[in-house]
């Protein structure tokens, strides 16, 4: 349905002396329905590239292409197709804006994209306010969360129910894409699963193409069908979840492996 | 200088929090300040206005007496009425000044955050370069521009407002800009300006409000200063600044002329700080002052038998330790009764969630917890040595001895190496100081010890990295620093609080195997506080399970990991850590939202020691 | 953030760092100081084009406002032609920086003599009590700071602290001038100790330097207690403590090398005020300096003094701004970083 791909993408920071490339000649394809991880250490450039896919960043060189249409450069109707990517990030605690309620943070991504598809189709009919208050209440479902408080402030939920609703506003998107930033790492381990839960459910319901950025294998060797392993900006190995896993080629990917400590495996001999 | 509110509360919450705040003693004086205020301002001129302007020749200068309660100025008029006619001039010029200042403030301010990224970069450097001038020296230019006189000083002070109050809203609204909620909010396609109305201008309302009564008060001492050196309010018009004005001449005929206008601008401008002071705990972006609790009562002195069970080989013997903290007019207890020991040489870890209290417990026991915080405890003994005082363990230690063991023989790792080096000290000299401190050692025996300790743990050409600062060290770097700091003495337990969380898998691994080395080659016990099951059950022998500020399970690891652990926690808690081991697409275990589990312990734990 | 994240990798020793060359430093010491004296330069050139501006933009006659009306049109026009107010105002503006490099800022209408003589007389009286009054603010408000920040971290004495913000508060909201007044009445008036006006002996100095600092101690001893605070909360103070030194050593060997900055900061920010300050403290103490000369001149009309003497104000404080940033720099080059 959807495939992201980026083109020799380099990320620069910074200017002159202090000049420095975060992403260097990246080339990736997010296929079409496919959960992708972006596995990496601080500082891999994992984050650049999605930042830059949504327009946070600008890309230095290269093109990102969705559907072969440029996004990265996106002036005019490209900006609009760029919305078909959506993205969420890593803190529970800055991700939704304190002064409204969450119905209103989906309501307005409601908004928004009716206006999209309007400009996209001339002969859309767009929903009406009954309707565009009735998909609130949905999206809370999709997410598991009682659409009776739509009208509740963010400060009363906790951390794994703000990344949910955050999941719900980028959903009201209608997005093609999903860029999942470490969405679970600022989450204790109980609630990590939730999350997590909801978005392989979600993926496979909606059929959505995820980039999914980790720097937990574990879970990354579960939600994802394909591992790209980053360092210093390259992408170092690219495969098969199983292939990466249980087979790593570069020596980086294997010394992370082996890094990663596991419950009944003593860390050292 | 005011920090956006971290969660704003809905708005029932927030009229309640008003409520408090104007029944608090602050209230209710900024309550009686600003209807004082608002009286002076309203009825001033209509009450006083005549008086002020009738000369009595026969009493010129007059000292404070009968019919004139400050006296009369050099002209012979009642000073009293000619203050109380001056408020309205003097505060509403200086409302109508705050206005535009703050409107024109709010469109440098804001402005950043619709135009493109050029034309945002030059408002901001443009509003740099202009806050660079003090304000009084911007009014003198734009009264000599503008002219002398109401308006033109109104404009003038005005006018000089806008580059600080711009510059303030320039930088709240970059970091609302900067947080996660704007940016995908960027990334959904909403318009620049619904982000600027309906995001960032009511995140960034509330403090502006603050500052702009406070700003409030400087323009009304703006607007006095101008007056007083004959720049503001011209004859036959006057406001405080220039009653101050002809007052200072007579000075030491009747002070009253000179002290009574002085007076009623310091009392309008500690009027409009106590508004902003009040506004600020109303809308939460200050804390509301609330009563500490009463102390807490000495618990009972420690049981005798307890402390005795203790055994030659336990390094750490905690019994009935609590930290109690202040929560409103109550003390909670985050960590609340809980015993275990630490052998010699042993490796413990300690599990549990965020707000489980397994970070306060080391910090209780290493004696770090300060006021408000209050530890108490039946005995916490550390390699030999009582550290309770009547059931307490205090946020000082004065006995010297205890000091120097706690000093030599506890070695800490915190979780932040990144803050918990000191910036402003090369390291080693960091590292060095518990060798003058409790060893006896000379600034350059310790230095070079300071030096071999660095190589110890690895750390590449320890005498040049030596006179580095922290910052000049990578994450793992700087906790292989801390670690050499706790080598310095000759460390009998090591507590590392989330050593590694913030650092990367592989980093991880060479710091996790550096504690392992110490442990084996100084047998310094760990006690290894972590989030992280695999982590512990990868480098431990033995696992504590802290839950709701109680410990829940004493398990080995053996046992942990062949799914022998008893409480139901502990068991969803392993269940709940990802492996690499499952298949792709499996669901993760979870620990349903709202699962409340007992507190109660496992199994006892005293047997454990034996 | 991840920017930020980046450079600190870029640092560290295992990443790119053979980009930046052998002195890292070397480099970015050479952009900051090119960066500062940039803005010095555009800094520069706005004052001097406002200070122009300003008497060519009052509306009517600058000149004939200054001589009255009673002036004849001859005095007027010669005067416009000394002035060279009749030239093209990019000739006129041109004049203007050329007199500025040539230290030609017109003569005074009042004081019938150059401009930039003026200055010189006045100039020391100005410096000398902004000086001290920096001196003697840092001085008291540094140790109060502090002071008051150790007693009173964790909520300790909220009694204490209670007062000192009161007290300090309500001090810090009396401006400059209120403060001369209070000092007039206190130490001249009802005791006779101190002269009030003029500049003779060192007596003379000591009620304008109270003046002039007095809330700024308040102000900046309230700034230095929440820097004391927010550095005694920070996981290094935690650090010093587990090693078990004594309090006052935590405070002077760990806390204070991190409030310096802090505090310079402040200082710079304080004292570009505090020169200002000296206007309305000189006029109060009629204390012969460049306040005095300001007041006046506006007062009199008499433009080209002070054009020339908002010039000077305006370089001092411009000046001692880089002062102030460079030796932040010097004493943390971090802060040439972070100011991207």
């Amino acid at each position: 349905m959807s495939t992201l791909e980026f083109r020799d993408l380099w990320v620069r920071f910074g200017s002159g002396h202090t000049a420095f490339d975060a992403v260097r000649g990246v080339n990736l394809t997010v296929a079409s329905g496919k959960v992708v991880g972006l596995v990496g250490e601080s500082g891999s450039g994992k984050s650049t590239i999605a930042r830059t896919a949504v327009g946070l960043s600008e890309p230095h060189h290269g093109q990102i292409l969705l559907d072969g249409v440029d996004v990265a450069h996106a002036k005019g109707s490209a900006v609009h197709a760029r919305q078909r990517i959506q993205m969420v990030f890593q803190d529970p605690y800055s991700c939704l804006d304190p002064r409204m309620s969450i119905g209103a943070s989906i309501r307005e991504a409601i908004d928004v994209t009716e206006k999209r598809k309007r400009r996209e189709s001339a002969n859309y009919q767009p929903l009406s306010r009954a309707a565009r208050d009735a998909r609130v209440g949905e999206l809370l479902a999709l997410v598991e969360l009682d659409p009776a408080r739509a009208s509740a402030f963010p400060g009363g939920f906790s951390g794994g129910q703000r990344q949910r609703v955050a999941l719900a506003r980028a959903l009201a998107a209608e997005p093609d894409v999903l860029l999942a930033d470490e969405i679970t790492s600022a989450l204790d381990v109980s609630v990590q699963g939730t999350v997590l839960n909801l978005l392989l459910d979600l993926q496979k319901q909606l059929n959505l193409t995820v980039l999914f950025i980790s720097h937990n294998l574990a879970v990354v060797s579960r939600v994802c069908d394909e591992i790209v392993v980053m360092n210093r900006g390259e992408i170092i190995e690219h495969g098969p979840t199983s292939q990466v896993i249980d087979n790593p080629q570069d020596p980086y990917t294997q010394e992370l492996i082996e890094a990663v400590p596991q419950i009944g495996v003593p860390l050292f001999g | 200088m005011t920090s956006l509110p971290e969660t704003a509360a809905p708005a029932a919450a927030k009229s309640s929090r008003f409520a408090t705040v104007l029944r608090t003693p602050l209230g209710i004086t900024t309550i009686f300040g600003v209807l004082m205020v608002l009286f002076m301002v309203i009825f001033g001129p209509i009450i006083w206005g005549a008086q002020s302007t009738v000369a009595d020749f026969g009493q010129l200068s007059a000292p404070p007496g009968p019919g004139h309660p400050f006296g009369t100025d050099a002209g012979g008029r009642d000073v009293l009425a000619r203050v109380m006619t001056a408020a309205r001039l003097s505060v509403s010029m200086a409302m109508v000044a705050t206005a535009l200042g703050v409107c024109g403030g709010l469109l440098i301010g804001l402005l950043p955050v619709v135009v493109p990224r050029r034309g945002a970069r030059f408002i901001v450097s443009a509003t740099g370069i202009a806050i660079a001038f003090p304000s009084l020296l911007m009014i003198m230019v734009f009264s000599v521009a503008i002219g002398t006189g109401v308006q033109g000083a109104v404009l003038a002070i005005g006018f000089a407002m806008m580059p600080s109050f711009g510059r303030l809203a320039q930088t709240m609204s970059a970091s609302v800009a900067g947080r996660d909620f704007v940016l995908a909010a960027r990334i959904l396609g909403v318009s620049k300006t619904r982000i600027l109305l309906r995001h960032i201008l009511p995140n960034v309302a509330e403090p502006l409000t603050v500052n702009a009564s406070l700003a409030a008060g400087g323009s009304l001492i703006a607007f006095a200063g101008l007056s007083f050196l004959g720049l503001g309010v011209q004859a036959p018009d006057f406001d405080w600044g220039r009653l101050l004005n002809e007052g200072l001449e007579k000075i030491y005929v009747n002070p009253a002329t000179a002290l009574a206008p002085a007076a009623a601008v310091v009392f309008v401008g500690v009027v409009f700080t106590l508004l902003g002071e009040t506004l600020s705990r109303g809308f939460g972006i200050e804390p509301l002052l609330s009563r500490r609790p009463r102390a807490l009562q000495k618990i009972a002195a420690p049981k005798p038998e307890a402390v005795e069970t203790a055994q030659e080989d336990t390094v750490l013997d905690v019994r009935g330790l609590r930290v109690a903290a202040p929560a409103g007019a109550n003390w909670t207890h985050p960590v609340n009764n809980i015993s275990f020991q630490i052998r010699r040489g042993e490796i413990v870890g300690l599990v549990g969630e965020s707000g489980s209290g397994k970070s306060l417990t080391c910090m209780a026991v290493a004696a770090l917890l300060e006021d408000p915080l209050d530890v108490s405890a039946e005995s916490v003994r550390f390699d030999g040595s009582e550290l309770t005082q009547d059931g307490k363990i205090p946020s000082r230690i004065r006995a010297a001895a205890l000091r120097k063991q706690l000093g030599t023989r506890l070695a800490l790792v915190f979780q932040d190496p990144s803050t918990s080096l000191n910036p402003a000290l090369q390291v080693g000299k960091q590292v060095a100081e518990i060798g003058q401190l409790h060893e006896g050692l000379s600034a350059k025996e310790a230095q070079e010890r300071a030096i071999e300790r660095l190589g110890d743990v690895r750390i590449p050409e320890p005498k040049r990295r030596a006179k580095q600062y922290p910052y000049e060290f990578s994450g793992g770097m700087r906790q292989r620093a801390m670690i050499a700091m706790g080598l310095m003495g000759s460390p009998a337990l090591i507590i590392a609080d989330e050593p590694t969380t913030a650092l990367d898998v592989t980093v991880q691994r060479g710091v996790l195997g550096l504690l392992k080395a110490v442990n084996k080659e100084e047998n310094a016990a760990i006690l290894l506080v972590s989030h992280d099951i695999a982590v512990v059950t990868g480098l431990c022998t033995r696992v504590l399970v802290m839950y709701r500020g109680s410990i829940v399970e004493n398990v080995d690891v053996e046992d942990l990991i062949a799914g022998r652990a008893k409480h139901p926690y502990t068991q969803a808690l392993l269940a709940a850590v990802p492996t690499m081991k499952a298949e792709k697409g499996e669901y993760f275990a979870t620990i349903p939202e709202g699962t409340v589990f007992s507190t109660s312990v496992a199994e006892p734990i005293a047997e454990e020691v034996a | 953030m991840s920017e930020t994240k980046l450079r600190e990798e870029a640092t560290s020793p295992k990443s790119l760092a053979p980009k930046l060359g052998k002195s890292p430093w070397g480099g970015q010491w050479g952009a900051f100081l090119a960066r500062r004296l940039g803005r010095l330069g555009i800094s520069i050139v706005v004052l001097v084009t406002v200070s122009f501006l300003m008497i060519r933009l009052i509306p009517g006659d600058p000149v004939r406002n200054a001589l009255g009306i009673m002036a004849s049109q001859d005095v007027v026009e010669a005067r416009r032609e000394a002035l060279g107010l009749n030239l093209p105002l990019w000739e006129q503006y041109l004049r203007f920086w050329q007199g500025l490099f040539t230290g030609n800022l017109g003569d005074s209408f009042t004081l019938q003599m150059p401009v930039t003589t003026v200055i010189g007389q006045r100039l020391p009286a100005t410096l000398e009590i902004a000086f001290m009054a920096l001196v003697f603010m840092l001085a008291c408000a540094i140790p109060i700071g502090m002071i008051a920040a150790a007693l009173t971290r964790g909520g300790r004495r909220r009694g204490l602290e209670l007062g000192y913000t009161g007290v300090s508060g309500f001090i810090a909201v009396i401006p400059e001038f209120l403060i001369g007044v209070g000092l007039i009445y206190v130490f001249a008036v009802q005791f006779h100790l101190l002269p009030v006006a003029g500049r003779s002996g060192p007596d003379s100095y000591i009620l304008p330097v109270l003046a002039l600092s007095i809330g700024g101690i308040a102000g900046v001893s309230r700034i230095v207690r929440a820097e004391a605070l927010t550095v005694l909360g920070q996981d290094y103070i935690r650090t010093a403590r587990a090693k078990r030194m004594s309090s006052w050593r935590i405070y002077m060997r760990h806390a204070l090398p991190n409030l310096l900055t802090s505090s310079l900061t402040i200082g710079g920010l304080v004292l570009g005020g505090l020169i200002a300050g000296t206007v309305l403290v000189e006029f109060i103490f009629s204390w012969p300096g460049l306040g005095m000369t300001i007041v006046a001149s506006i007062k009199d009309k008499d433009f080209p003094l002070a054009q020339g003497v908002i010039i000077v104000y305006g370089l001092m404080v411009l000046l001692v701004t880089l002062i102030v940033d460079i030796l932040l720099v010097l004493l943390d080059p971090r802060s040439a970083l972070k100011e991207n």
